[in-house]
C-alpha cells in the first residue's frame, strides 16, 4: 500500500514522470488551450454570441418603457391570450417583459432581420427559453439585458420560463412569429 | 502534552484508528448516510413527477421535494461524508489523535443542527426555493438559520483537520511528506474554505434581508458569490473523490501514484485555478463582460480541467502498472479484465471513473464552453451533467469507499456481499443511462425544475417533440432502477452496522505506531525508465479524447444552426 503512505522519496516534486503520463499531459494540454482559443475564435467568426450590453433598471421604468415601445408598434390583438402582438422595424428595439407568470407582448418579426432585444423582469429571476431553436438567456431583475438577435428560420416559437420562479413556474409561456 | 487516547490497528487492513476520531469518522458518515436515505426517498418523487406518464406529485409538492432532493444530497449527504474522510485522511493516514476532539463534536453538532433546522424549514412550507434561492424570491428565515449553522459546523471541521495536520507534524508521526491521499484531503479542505466563506458572504445578508434587518441584496451579485459556493464546493467533491480513487486503488492493489509529481501537481492546479468556477452558471446572465466569462469559465485557460485530464489517467494507470507487476501483462487489458470485478470497493470507483471522465467531464467541458451555454443553459441538461458528476463520481465514490470501512472502521462482517456485488453495477450502469437520457432530453431544450412539460391547460402551449418525451419517459425509469441500487447500498450499509457480525478490530494500546515509508516506486526511475508503463489507460485515454473532440465540436456545429445573437 502506497498512495496512503509517504512517500519514502522526500522530495516529491523532484520525482520523475513517466512516459505515458508526459505524453499525456502534453496531448491533454494542446486540447485545453483548443478548448479556450475556441471560444475566444468565435466571438472573432462566429454568429451566435451573447451580448453583454446591459443596464440597471427598475420594474417601473422597464415596464413605462416596454408600454410606450408596444404602442407604437403593435400591429393587431392574439385573440386567444389577449396580448398584443408587436411588430418592430428591422433594426429597431424589442423588448420583452417578464413577470409572474408571463411573457408580454407577442413578438412578430422578421427572418433575417435584426433587433435589439430588450429582457429584463419585474419580479424573480425568470429564464428566456426560445423553443424550439433552443436558446436560453437568463432575466435577472433590475437589469436590462440588450440582445441583438437574427431570426435565421420562419415560424411559430414558444418562450418557456426555465427559471424556477414559483408556484406558477410551469405556467409560464409565451409566444414569438417570425414571419 | 500528553493527552489521554487509545490507539488500535486493524489486523484486516493494517490500518490505525484513534479512539476519538475513530467516533468522529463513524458518526459523519452515518449521518451522511441519512442524508442520503432521506434524499433518496425525495428522489423518487422528484422522478416519478419528471416521467411524464406517471406525473406524480402535485406541483407544490414537487417544488418542496425538489428543493429538499438538491439540499439534503448535495450539501449534507457529501459534505457529512467529506468531513469523515477529511478525518480519515489526516488522523487514520497520518496515524495520529485527531486535534480538538471536543471541537470536532461541537463542529458536528453544529452541522446536524443546521440540516435538520434547514429540512424542516423546507418541509414546513414557504421555502420552496430551490437550494439556489435566488433573492429576490425568499425563503423562511430558518431556511438560511439552517443553511449558515451547518457551514460554519463543516468550516470548523475543516480547521480541525488543518489542526491534525499540525498535530501530525509535531509529533512526528510520519516522515517526509504527506501521503498522496492526505495531499488530495488538503487540497479539497482548502477549496472548502473558500468556498464555505462565499456561502457565507451571501447568505448572512440574505437572512438578514428575510428578517428584515436589510432591504436589498442585488440579484445578480447574489447569483455571483452564490455560485462561488455552490460551483466551488463541486471542486470539493472532485478533490476529494479523486483522493478516494488514489486510496481505493492503493489498497485494492497496491498500486503506488505513477508519479508523485504530476498527482500532486494536479492537486494543485485545482487550488489555483478552480475557484472561478462560478463563472458557469452566468455565462447566460447579463452585466458581465465577456472577457470575464471566457478566462473563469476556462478556469483560466482550462488548467483545471487538465488536472481532471491527468488524474483520469493516472489513477487506473497507477492500477495498471500494479497489476502488470502482478504478471498481468498479456495483451492491452489482461490487467484489466483480471481486477476483482466482484469486489464493489473496485468495481464502484471504477464505474465511478469511467462515468465522472466521459459523462461528467465531456458534458462539462461542453457546457461550460460560453457560447455552448446558451443551448443548455437552465435545460434538464444540467442535471443530467451534475448528476454523472456528483453522483456517478463523488456519491459511487463514497459508496464504494464505504464496503472497504464497513471491517475497518465499523468491525462488522458485511451481510448480503451478494447484493453488495451488485449494486455499484446497478446503481452505476442505471446512473449512465440516467445522465445519457436527460442530457438528451435538455438538448432538445426541456426545461430543468419543471412541473409539467405539457403545460396543460394552458392557451399558449408549447408540443415538445416526441423524442422528449421519450426521453423523459427513460429519465423515470432509469431513476427507479438507480433508486433501487440505491437503496441496496443503505441496506447494506446500515444493516450491517446493525446486524452484522462483530469482528475483532485489534487491541487498544495507548501508543501509536509510526507511518512506515512507501517503497520507491519501481515505475519511475527516470523519464521513461519503464518505458510505457500503462499502454492499456494510454489508449483508453486517447478513445477518451477522441470522444471529447466528437461531442465538442457536434455542439459547435449545434450551435452554428441556431439564430444569430450579437
Ligand atoms: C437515484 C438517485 C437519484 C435520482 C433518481 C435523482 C433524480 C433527480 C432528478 C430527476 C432531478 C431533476 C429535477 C428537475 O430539475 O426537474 C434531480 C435534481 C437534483 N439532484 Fe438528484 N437524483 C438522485 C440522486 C442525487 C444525488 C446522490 C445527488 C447529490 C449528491 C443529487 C443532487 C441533485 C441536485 C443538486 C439536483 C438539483 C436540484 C435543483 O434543481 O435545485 N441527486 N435529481
Ligand atoms: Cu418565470
Ligand atoms: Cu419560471
Amino acid at each position: 500500500m502506497s498512495a496512503i503512505l509517504p512517500p519514502a522519496e522526500r522530495l516529491w516534486w523532484k520525482h520523475p514522470l513517466d512516459r505515458v503520463e508526459g505524453t499525456w499531459i502534453v496531448i491533454a494540454f494542446v486540447w485545453c488551450m483548443i478548448l479556450f482559443f475556441m471560444m475566444v475564435f468565435w466571438h472573432i467568426y462566429g454568429r451566435q454570441n451573447l451580448s453583454t450590453e446591459t443596464y440597471t433598471t427598475t420594474p417601473e421604468a422597464f415596464m413605462a418603457k416596454a408600454e410606450a415601445w408596444a404602442a407604437q408598434y403593435t400591429v393587431r390583438t392574439d385573440e386567444v391570450s389577449g396580448l398584443p402582438i408587436v411588430a418592430p422595424p428591422d433594426g429597431g428595439d424589442a423588448y420583452i417583459i417578464s413577470r409572474l407568470w408571463s411573457f408580454w407582448p407577442i413578438l412578430e418579426l422578421e427572418k433575417g432581420k435584426t433587433y435589439r432585444l430588450h429582457l429584463s423582469s419585474l419580479d424573480y429571476n425568470h429564464g428566456f427559453s426560445l423553443q424550439p431553436v433552443n436558446i436560453n438567456i437568463q432575466v435577472v431583475p433590475g437589469y436590462e439585458h440588450v440582445v441583438t438577435v437574427t431570426p435565421n428560420q420562419s415560424g411559430t416559437y414558444s418562450i418557456v420560463c426555465n427559471e424556477f420562479c414559483g408556484i406558477g413556474h410551469h405556467t409560464m409561456v409565451g409566444r414569438l412569429y417570425v414571419k | 502534552m500528553s493527552i489521554a487516547t487509545t490507539y488500535r490497528t486493524c489486523p484486516r487492513s493494517g490500518l490505525q484508528f484513534e479512539a476519538n476520531a475513530e467516533k468522529l469518522i463513524i458518526a459523519n458518515a452515518v449521518a451522511a448516510v441519512v442524508f442520503l436515505l432521506i434524499g433518496g426517498v425525495l428522489a423518487l418523487g422528484v422522478a416519478l413527477t419528471r416521467w411524464p406518464a406517471v406525473h406524480w406529485l402535485q406541483a407544490d409538492t414537487f417544488y418542496q421535494v425538489l428543493t429538499a432532493h438538491g439540499i439534503d444530497m448535495l450539501i449534507f449527504w457529501i459534505i457529512f461524508f467529506e468531513i469523515a474522510v477529511l478525518y480519515f485522511c489526516a488522523s487514520t493516514l497520518l496515524r495520529c489523535r485527531i486535534a480538538t476532539p471536543r471541537i470536532a463534536w461541537l463542529a458536528f453538532a453544529l452541522m446536524l443542527i443546521g440540516a435538520v433546522v434547514n429540512n424542516y424549514a423546507v418541509y414546513k412550507g414557504g421555502s420552496s426555493v430551490m437550494m439556489t434561492s435566488y433573492v429576490p424570491m425568499m425563503a423562511e428565515q430558518s431556511f438560511y438559520l439552517g443553511l449558515i449553522l451547518f457551514a460554519v459546523g463543516a468550516l470548523i471541521g475543516c480547521f480541525v483537520f488543518f489542526g491534525t495536520l499540525v498535530v501530525a507534524k509535531r509529533d512526528k508521526t510520519y516522515e517526509g511528506s504527506v501521503p498522496l491521499v492526505t495531499f488530495g484531503a488538503i487540497t479539497a479542505a482548502i477549496i472548502a474554505v473558500f468556498t464555505i466563506a462565499s456561502g457565507a458572504i451571501i447568505l448572512i445578508p440574505t437572512w438578514l434581508l428575510s428578517l428584515g434587518v436589510i432591504d436589498k441584496v442585488d440579484p445578480l451579485i447574489y447569483r455571483m458569490i452564490w455560485w462561488a459556493f455552490g460551483h466551488s464546493s463541486q471542486q470539493i467533491n472532485v478533490a476529494a473523490h479523486v483522493s478516494v480513487w488514489y486510496l481505493v486503488a492503493a489498497v485494492v492493489f497496491g498500486a503506488k501514484p505513477m508519479s508523485e509529481r504530476v498527482s500532486r501537481g494536479a492537486f494543485l492546479l485545482y487550488i489555483l485555478f478552480l475557484q472561478l468556477a462560478s463563472a458557469h452558471h452566468l455565462l447566460a446572465d447579463p452585466g458581465l463582460s465577456t472577457n470575464w466569462k471566457v478566462v473563469n469559465t476556462s478556469y483560466f485557460m482550462y488548467f483545471a480541467v487538465l488536472a481532471s485530464m491527468i488524474h483520469g489517467l493516472t489513477v487506473p494507470g497507477a492500477m495498471e502498472v500494479a497489476q502488470r507487476q502482478k504478471g498481468y501483462t498479456r495483451g492491452l487489458y489482461e490487467w484489466l479484465r483480471r481486477a476483482p470485478w466482484s469486489n464493489p470497493t473496485f468495481s464502484g470507483v471504477f464505474i465511478s471513473i469511467i462515468g465522472f471522465g466521459f459523462l461528467g467531464g465531456i458534458s462539462g467541458v461542453m457546457m461550460g464552453t460560453e457560447q455552448l451555454n446558451m443551448i443548455i443553459h437552465n435545460t434538464i441538461y444540467v442535471p443530467g451533467h451534475f448528476h454523472a458528476t456528483v453522483v456517478v463520481g463523488t456519491t459511487l465514490t463514497f459508496m464504494a469507499l464505504t464496503y472497504y470501512l464497513i471491517p475497518t472502521l465499523f468491525k462488522r462482517e458485511m451481510i448480503s456481499p451478494g447484493l453488495a456485488k451488485l449494486q455499484p453495477y446497478l446503481f452505476g450502469l442505471s446512473m449512465y443511462f440516467f445522465c445519457l437520457v436527460m442530457m438528451g432530453a435538455g438538448t432538445l431544450g426541456v426545461s430543468r425544475r419543471h412541473w409539467d412539460m405539457a403545460f396543460s391547460g394552458m392557451p399558449m402551449a408549447y408540443e415538445w417533440p416526441g423524442a422528449a418525451y421519450l426521453m423523459m419517459g427513460l429519465v423515470g425509469i432509469s431513476a427507479v432502477a438507480a433508486i433501487v441500487g440505491g437503496a441496496i447500498y443503505i441496506y447494506v450499509t446500515v444493516g450491517s452496522l446493525l446486524w452484522g457480525k462483530r469482528i475483532e478490530g485489534g487491541a487498544a494500546s495507548v501508543a501509536s505506531k509510526p507511518t512506515p515509508l512507501m517503497a520507491p516506486a519501481a515505475v519511475a526511475q527516470g523519464y521513461g525508465s519503464q518505458g510505457f508503463a500503462a499502454p492499456g489507460t494510454f489508449v483508453l485515454a486517447m478513445v477518451f479524447l477522441v470522444a471529447f473532440i466528437l461531442y465538442y465540436f457536434v455542439n459547435w456545429k449545434y450551435l452554428s444552426t441556431v439564430w444569430g445573437l450579437s
